[in-house]
């Protein structure tokens, strides 16, 4: 057990799979002697060599292309898209190619790579540094998306990512790059993709959330319990696939539901989420799903970030609403008043 | 990656100022710049019993498709010249990477051509097994798979193979930013792979003239660093010994290659398009007499390579060809409604196994 930083995590477990299977590779914008922009890949280049670690020309399609190009001869590449935003010209690879190559090919060629993604805000970033894409990518089919909230998962996701024979989006939540917790490099631990955590037990409500959203959701577990409401905090770690079991689980438990996501609300992974809780937990359901999310706005300008963000007032307010006292949830029914 | 210091030159990259032409219109010898030999007599008589087995398969393909059998069929009638010299220039362990109007270039190949035909019959996606081919799905977004040809190049040089891959694009394609992308990758990481740009003059609909104001698609490469070259892509021999050039070039270490060859869709671009309304009859009759199988044929003839047994012999080997691809195709294909939940993913995730169930009791719902 080692204490270290999510970046710190993600660093080790790039050098770790550049020496353990040859076959790896990375490459990416200003990922070599920089080591990334957020100092991801710091060190790599030094340690593994130009051949292992490589900056490319400026152009993103042509860095998932080239993987993909790779991947096909028998390479597994980890390619860095520099921000969320600035994944976008790789589109088109991703969803025509990268998703449906094996699907294609009926089996015949798979895509071991994995996109390294830093996404979402709450970093001060200006315009096309803050988007939470991750429902683009969850929607198409053929791609695993992943998103760890502690540098263990960090570490474990990436790894099980790179040995992985699909291809992985690996959504890096760049606020988190800086918290530190404990970090097992050792041992190799049984929980891999389509596997939630249960990061808090309660009875009363579950919280669902990922990513950048996971240390809102223990604050407001933590904010709950002093006013005697024990909620359930669920990490989904993985995206897709998703983990239907363990949600369900803790759902058809507590009976009441808060789905939490950064990313703007409508047409959401949290709307997804919302939905498969209420086709499978109907009957044990004791108030409306409700959903904590960002506006449906642009990424704000720094300076108004706070007022886009989830934060903990904002999940507590949800909570609230969970007709704890049988009074109806009128919430919406205001709104249609005014 | 090893970064190089030093530059090419651009007088090293440009492309002869008129397209690489060995033989007339009208079949006779024309003296061709230095530097391009020609091919061997056998690869000559090889490649012209390819090209009336491609122009028959073509044929066939179009009429499949007036029958229903092919939901669509790209036609590359007038293209042979490209779509068998691209294919007789590599090797077999070196990697193809098409379109969708390469379905003449991978039956040439000795892919099966019901395989060849798989995608556009709706059978499934890619018909073919791309590893034992070293063939890549024909590519329909445009000018992606370019990109791909270099990342599988890059692939072969560090796997210290000697193999080369060309990529396959049309005029059109050469307008969408992956193909840039592509040639700049390609020239930076130094990799083995030859564009080959077939100008047939029309993307869809829209002409050359609106597609792009270079003085020749084969200036795209001199930018971004690669040898670049133009051919006539009606005659064969040009383009056989361009393109033969151009792989050995990238094998030996020389880099990317970029081959633009001036062809002409003699065909609409599919079955569904109708070419009479943006281009006129007139123009279409005039590539006629550019007929790249004809322009061979009269070439070999000419040198005494060519008698007509061996024209019969070739044409009685296409239609024999195009006999077996009719009752082939002919027969309806066995399709397995669960296949379509097998390839998503290399293990299915438990959603997909849930609608997998829905799926077979729906069609069990429907035998009742």
């Amino acid at each position: 057990m080692a204490a270290m930083t999510m970046a710190q995590a993600l660093n080790a477990a790039l050098r770790d799979a550049l020496r353990e299977d040859e076959r790896a590779l990375v490459f990416g914008e200003d990922v070599g002697p920089l080591g990334g922009v957020f100092r991801i890949t710091d060190g790599l280049t030094k340690e593994f060599g130009e051949d292992r670690c490589f900056d490319t020309p400026l152009a993103e399609a042509g860095i998932v292309g080239l993987a993909v190009g790779m991947a096909m001869g028998g390479f597994r590449p980890v390619v860095e898209m520099q921000f969320d935003a600035f994944a976008y010209p790789a589109f088109e690879q991703i969803a025509s190619h990268v998703a449906k190559l094996r699907n294609r090919t009926r089996g015949r060629l798979s895509l071991p790579m994995v996109i390294r993604i830093p996404y979402a805000g709450g970093i001060g970033g200006v315009e096309h540094h803050c988007d939470s894409s991750e429902a683009y990518y969850a929607h198409t089919p053929g791609l695993k998306v992943v998103t760890p909230a502690t540098p263990d998962d960090a570490y474990w996701l990436l790894r099980d990512a790179i040995a992985d024979p699909d291809p992985v989006i690996f959504m890096e939540p760049k606020r988190l790059y800086w918290s530190k917790g404990e970090t097992t490099l050792g041992d190799r631990r049984a929980a891999g993709f389509g596997q939630a955590a249960v990061l808090r037990e309660g009875r009363d409500a579950t919280l669902i959330a990922y990513g950048p959203s996971i240390p809102v959701a223990l604050q407001a577990a933590e904010a709950a319990a002093q006013d005697g409401i024990a909620l359930e905090v669920v990490d989904l770690r993985t995206i897709v696939p998703f983990d239907d079991a363990t949600v369900v689980s803790s759902v058809r438990k507590t009976g009441r539901c808060v789905v939490i996501q950064e990313a703007q609300g409508f047409a959401g992974v949290g709307a997804e989420i919302a939905a498969r809780v209420q086709e499978r937990c109907f009957h044990s359901l004791a108030a409306p799903v409700l959903r904590v999310s960002g506006f449906d706005i642009p990424y704000p300008p720094p300076m108004l970030e706070h007022s886009h963000l989830p934060d903990v007032d904002r999940v507590l307010d949800a909570v609230d609403r969970l007709q704890f006292g049988d009074e109806p949830d009128v919430f919406h029914l205001a709104g249609e008043a005014s | 990656m090893s970064v190089r210091t030093s530059r090419q030159t651009v007088d090293g990259l440009l492309p002869s100022p008129v397209p690489v032409r060995f033989v007339a219109e009208d079949g006779t010898a024309v003296q061709p710049p230095a530097g391009y030999p020609v091919p061997a007599d056998e690869r000559l008589l090889e490649a012209y019993r390819r090209m009336v087995l491609g122009r028959r398969f073509d044929r066939q393909a179009t009429a499949l498709t007036k029958q229903g059998r092919l939901a669509v069929y790209p036609s590359s009638r007038g293209q042979e010249a490209c779509q068998i010299a691209g294919v007789l220039a590599l090797r077999e362990d070196d990697w193809v990477f098409p379109t969708y109007r390469e379905s003449v270039a991978l039956v040439s190949r000795g892919i099966d051509p019901v395989e060849v035909l798989t995608l556009l019959r709706g059978g499934w996606h890619c018909g073919y097994d791309p590893v034992a081919t070293r063939v890549a799905p024909q590519c329909t977004p445009l000018a992606t798979q370019t990109i791909h040809a270099v990342g599988m190049a890059e692939a072969l040089r560090r796997k210290g193979q000697d193999g080369v891959v060309m990529a396959f694009i049309g005029d059109g394609g050469t307008s969408e930013g992956d193909f840039h992308e592509a040639l700049n990758y390609a020239a930076v990481l130094h990799a083995p792979v030859v564009f080959f740009v077939q100008n047939n003059k029309y993307a869809i609909s829209v002409p050359l003239a609106k597609q792009s104001a270079a003085p020749a698609l084969a200036y795209k490469g001199i930018g971004y660093g690669i040898r670049s070259e133009q051919v006539d892509g009606n005659d064969l021999v040009a383009v056989l010994s361009v393109l033969t050039a151009a792989v050995e070039h990238a094998r030996t270490g020389g880099g990317p290659f970029l081959v633009e060859a001036h062809t002409y869709r003699m065909d609409a671009h599919t079955n569904a398009d109708d070419a009479t309304r943006y281009r006129e009859t007139g123009e279409v009759e005039r590539w006629e007499s550019a007929d790249p199988l004809a322009r061979l044929e009269t070439y070999l003839r000419e040198r005494g390579l060519l008698d007509p047994e061996a024209v019969a012999s070739a044409h009685q080997a296409a239609e024999e060809f195009a006999a077996r691809v009719r009752d082939e195709m002919n027969a309806d294909p066995e399709m397995d409604p669960f296949e379509l939940f097998d390839h998503v993913f290399a293990e299915p995730t438990p959603q997909l196994r849930e609608q997998r169930a829905l799926l077979a009791s729906e069609l069990t719902a429907q035998e009742d």
